[in-house]
């Protein structure tokens, strides 16, 4: 997939731009809501934005969508300025939004609200535009119900279909899974995706979910107090993290305090790989994931005691005590341990540590 | 900040890009029309003596103010007792008549106060024939050996006030037990909490916004009566106003005591707008289901039905009774007047025009806080919704010396550059009364409109936006088939008040032409008592066409 950064590298690449934001800024009163925000993203691309509540995820998503304003910097879509110095009415930006709360207007039958971003088009091409896309989603049994008679999915389905009738450039999804059932969830995201590819459809969906941000966006953008943290491909994310924040919002890991000397980290359970530019004799932190903790009985450098077990079926996850560490380690297990056993023997692989210099 | 170019609007809350500012203009100029009488009315104040002022403060005022102030609090507790009790019983509970009793209950808002007062004064009469019943049923002989207490007394006014008024409170009260969430109710169950006690611990906590704006608009038109408070002897603000007007003709005088009377309204208005704080954070739409009302025993239905009853029976049926009794004596003896054939024309014209405008405005105010919700759309609304508050003579003065002002300077411009005279433009077509009719229901409008605009969630404006409807688009195709039901409330509850209000009619209407409430007041005023029943009947029978249309509206919304 096409990734260009924002210095934009000639003609041919901004043809391939569907959205671009430059600096983009928006305060509700006293309080920065999207703070100096950049990004370009590529035609057919699938975004996940994704972030805790209050980043500034959904308000960036609205301000794209034309709902919300900004208060500084330029958005553009297609290459058109629609924000900024010239601002263009949402209804012109030939954009699709699914809400988190679907917005499916109760007075209208599912027909009509699918039919309803489509009356500026033809009679003809209307019906048929709502025809294809109704077919694709699979709703033709829900047209003449209501959205209160709808399930949850139904619903979604509905509010998918009727954002993409009208045959946006760009869609945007402001948590359209977050209302559906665990089981169902996964099926559906599935579906709406795979779909969504089909129409080679630029997307930017806002979800506070890590695990569906990592599974959905080509790219992933990760977003605190209105700014960008880290954009990249899920792997990136995961694996690469620029600082301590990425690394622990998509996973929560072990942190171990060490000291850096002579290229490398020293801590209480051996020496790391040290970040770089980090001063010498300064202080860093390691994250260790649960994944990278190898136990077994008699393998391994440091010894542990086994403080808790709670069994997740897959998986156990265990909790190891070690001299010289203020807090356990928590580990994640594939391999059962025999039980009643109280001290292992625990080994770390090193390319698995992440470090970071302290503030 | 860095930006390339100037960003264009303001820097706080904007939800639906730029086109909401021609609707915040509008709405700038509908809160000037408004506040034109006001400013009027305070340099009239202005131009009294000072001396007038100390006479007001030592005399007029203290009386008139506590009396006031304890009818104030009186109409408050008996509506809202009144008001809740029965928004309760026919939305929890389900017993024989519940249905009738849905819609019966609005009934009394088709009686003026000043017809109620006028009616009671003479259905008690000492020597009328409910007393003489009492006397008969008790074995005594005359009224000075058994009376009830005299209903011309503070204590009276204050019943009969509520038993008219009550409607107020039961409307938005049972409009949010119907609303409001059962999971919420349910929930409540579940937590081991009894039907009756969920009344208390949930429905009411819930219902208390729509239960204090009730209050607030029943107490707003409690310091608008004039003619109950005067027949029953209750020396109100009001009527120190209309007295000081009337029988002194000083209009500086009754613009002070006016100026001192928005003191407590804007205290009302405070607190109606207070209630309606969170109201912009409404239920989710999808998510509100009614209470589904429970079964009783008959007895215990034969008991709520009566309860339900009474208020409909003292504030409705027995007045009206009495009306119908005296009227058809009236026309037995004397036929139907061609003259009261041409007071229902002018009094449905004046109405109807008054609505269409107050509608329309009350529209363009309310919507313009939902496109560019912030200060300054809040700021016009509360600015708009003033005249609600202001008793009809107030607003009568004000409106009076704007229009007069401006017919002045047509006609004077009119001769200085073509010669003509243009007379009293304004004031002799009946435009005055229109326009004070318009500054006094604005409120219901608004409120109404913004209520019904407020359950709508927002992402369905965002939705209608992304998918190509402009604000305009948005407004035809989402809000307005939404809130249909909220605008027709409102435009029915402008009408009825139109065809109601008594002073600001009386003072502006042009010359020869009579209302119903006119021909009434100037009847009673002048103690003759002939064709007063006959249009006393008439007004309450057209006021209870659009209550039965607004129980329609009330129970169609409901799914």
């Amino acid at each position: 997939m096409a990734v260009s950064r924002a210095t934009g590298d000639g003609n041919a690449m901004k043809q391939d731009i569907a959205l671009q934001l430059i600096n983009v800024g928006r305060s509700f009163g006293m309080t920065p809501a999207v703070k100096g925000i950049s990004i370009d993203i590529a035609k057919g691309e699938v975004v996940s934005l994704v972030g805790h509540s209050g980043c500034g995820k959904s308000t960036l998503l609205r301000i794209i969508a034309g709902v919300e304003t900004v208060d500084s910097g330029q958005v553009f879509l297609d290459g058109h300025e629609v924000d900024g110095g010239h601002f263009v009415e949402p209804e012109m930006r030939g954009v699709g939004f699914v809400f988190q709360d679907y917005a499916l207007f109760p007075h209208l039958s599912v027909r009509e609200n699918i039919l309803f971003g489509l009356r500026r088009h033809k009679k003809a091409e209307a019906v048929a535009n709502a025809d294809e896309v109704i077919r694709r989603i699979g709703i033709e049994h829900l047209l003449d119900r209501f959205p209160h008679t709808l399930s949850g999915g139904e619903q979604q389905r509905v509010a998918l279909a009727r954002a993409l009738a009208p045959r946006p450039a760009i869609v945007l999804m402001d948590e359209p899974f977050s209302n559906l059932d665990q089981g169902l969830r996964g099926q559906v995201r599935a579906e709406t995706l795979s779909l969504l590819k089909s129409l080679d459809t630029t997307v930017i969906m806002v979800t506070h979910d890590p695990q569906e941000a990592l599974s959905t966006g080509d790219r992933v953008v990760l977003m605190r107090s209105g700014e960008i943290v880290q954009v990249g491909s899920g792997y990136d994310l995961y694996d690469r993290p620029e600082n301590a924040y990425a690394a622990d919002f998509f996973c929560i890991s072990n942190k171990v305090p060490g000291i850096c000397r002579e290229g490398r980290i020293e801590t209480a359970i051996g020496n790391f790989m040290r970040p770089g530019g980090a001063a010498e004799d300064g202080s860093a932190i390691i994250h260790i994931r649960p994944q990278a903790i190898s136990i077994s009985l008699d393998r391994g450098d440091i010894t542990a005691r086994v403080k808790q077990r709670v069994f997740h079926g897959e998986t156990e996850h265990i909790l190891l005590a070690v001299d010289g560490l203020d807090t356990p380690l928590r580990a994640v297990a594939l391999d059962r341990l025999p039980e009643g056993v109280e001290v292992v023997r625990i080994s770390i692989a090193p390319e698995r540590v992440l470090a970071f210099e302290c503030n | 900040m860095p930006a390339s170019k100037p960003v264009a609007g303001p820097s706080v809350v904007s939800q639906a890009g730029r086109s909401g500012r021609n609707w915040v203009a509008l709405s700038a100029l509908a809160a000037l029309i408004v506040l034109l009488p006001v400013a009027g009315l305070a340099l009239e104040a202005l131009k009294g003596s000072s001396g007038l002022w100390a006479h007001l403060f030592s005399s007029i005022l203290p009386v008139a103010l506590v009396d006031t102030v304890i009818l104030l609090i009186g109409v408050g507790v008996v509506t809202a007792v009144i008001g809740t009790t029965t928004a309760w019983l026919v939305t929890a509970y389900d017993f024989p008549g519940r249905r009738m009793l849905q819609w019966a209950l609005l009934l009394p808002l088709a009686v003026p106060t000043y017809i109620i007062a006028y009616a009671y004064l003479d259905i008690l009469h000492p020597i009328g024939s409910v007393q003489g019943a009492i006397r008969w049923v008790l074995g005594y002989e005359t009224p000075r050996q058994f009376r009830l207490p005299d209903i011309r007394s503070m204590t009276g006014c204050i019943l009969l006030l509520g038993f008219v008024l009550y409607p107020y409170v039961y409307i938005p009260t049972r409009a949010m037990f119907l609303t409001q969430s059962g999971n919420l109710v349910d929930a409540a169950r579940t937590l081991g909490i009894s039907r009756r006690e969920v009344f208390w611990r949930v429905a009411l906590p819930l219902a208390r916004p729509a239960v204090a704006i009730g209050i607030a608009l029943a107490l707003m038109e409690t310091l608008n009566d004039v003619g109950a408070a005067e027949f029953l002897g209750v020396r109100t603000m009001t009527v120190s106003i209309y007295t000081t007007w009337i029988t002194r003709t000083d209009l500086p005088g009754a613009s002070q005591i006016a100026l001192a009377l928005l003191l407590i309204v804007v205290a009302l208005v405070g607190l109606e707008r207070w209630a309606r704080r969170r109201q912009r954070y409404a239920t989710d739409a999808r998510r509100s289901r009614g209470l589904t009302p429970q079964k009783v025993t008959p007895l215990k239905g034969l008991l709520f039905l009566f309860a339900g009853s009474l208020p409909i029976l003292l504030g409705f049926v027995a007045p009206a009774l009495y009306l119908t009794t005296e009227a058809w004596k009236r026309y037995q003896f004397a036929g139907l007047s061609s003259r009261l054939l041409g007071e229902a024309i002018s009094t449905i014209t004046i109405a109807t025009l008054a609505t269409v405008v107050t509608v329309a405005l009350g529209l363009v105010v309310a919507y313009a806080t939902r496109l560019r919700p912030g200060k300054t759309s809040a700021f016009l609304l509360r600015l708009s919704t003033i005249g609600y508050a202001a008793p009809g003579t107030v607003v009568a003065i004000g409106v009076l010396i704007v229009l007069a002002g401006f017919d002045r300077l047509i006609d004077r411009t009119a001769l200085d550059w073509f010669g003509v005279s243009t007379g009293l433009l304004f004031m002799g077509s009946g435009a005055a009364v229109v326009y004070a009719l318009t500054v006094r229901f604005l409120a219901i409008s608004v409120g109404g409109i913004e209520a019904g605009l407020s359950r709508i969630p927002l992402s369905l404006d965002h939705a209608s936006r992304t998918l190509g409807q402009s604000t305009a688009g948005t407004f035809r195709h989402v809000h307005l088939p939404l809130s249909k039901a909220a605008i027709s409330a409102a435009a029915l509850l402008v009408f009825v008040d139109c065809i109601k209000e008594l002073p600001a009619t009386l003072l502006l209407r042009p010359l020869n032409v009579e209302t119903f409430a006119t021909h009434l007041y100037g009847e009673a005023a002048r103690g003759t008592y002939e064709e007063a029943s006959i249009a006393a009947l008439a007004i309450v029978a057209i006021s209870i066409l659009p209550v039965i249309l607004l129980s329609r509206v009330g129970t169609a919304g409901r799914g």
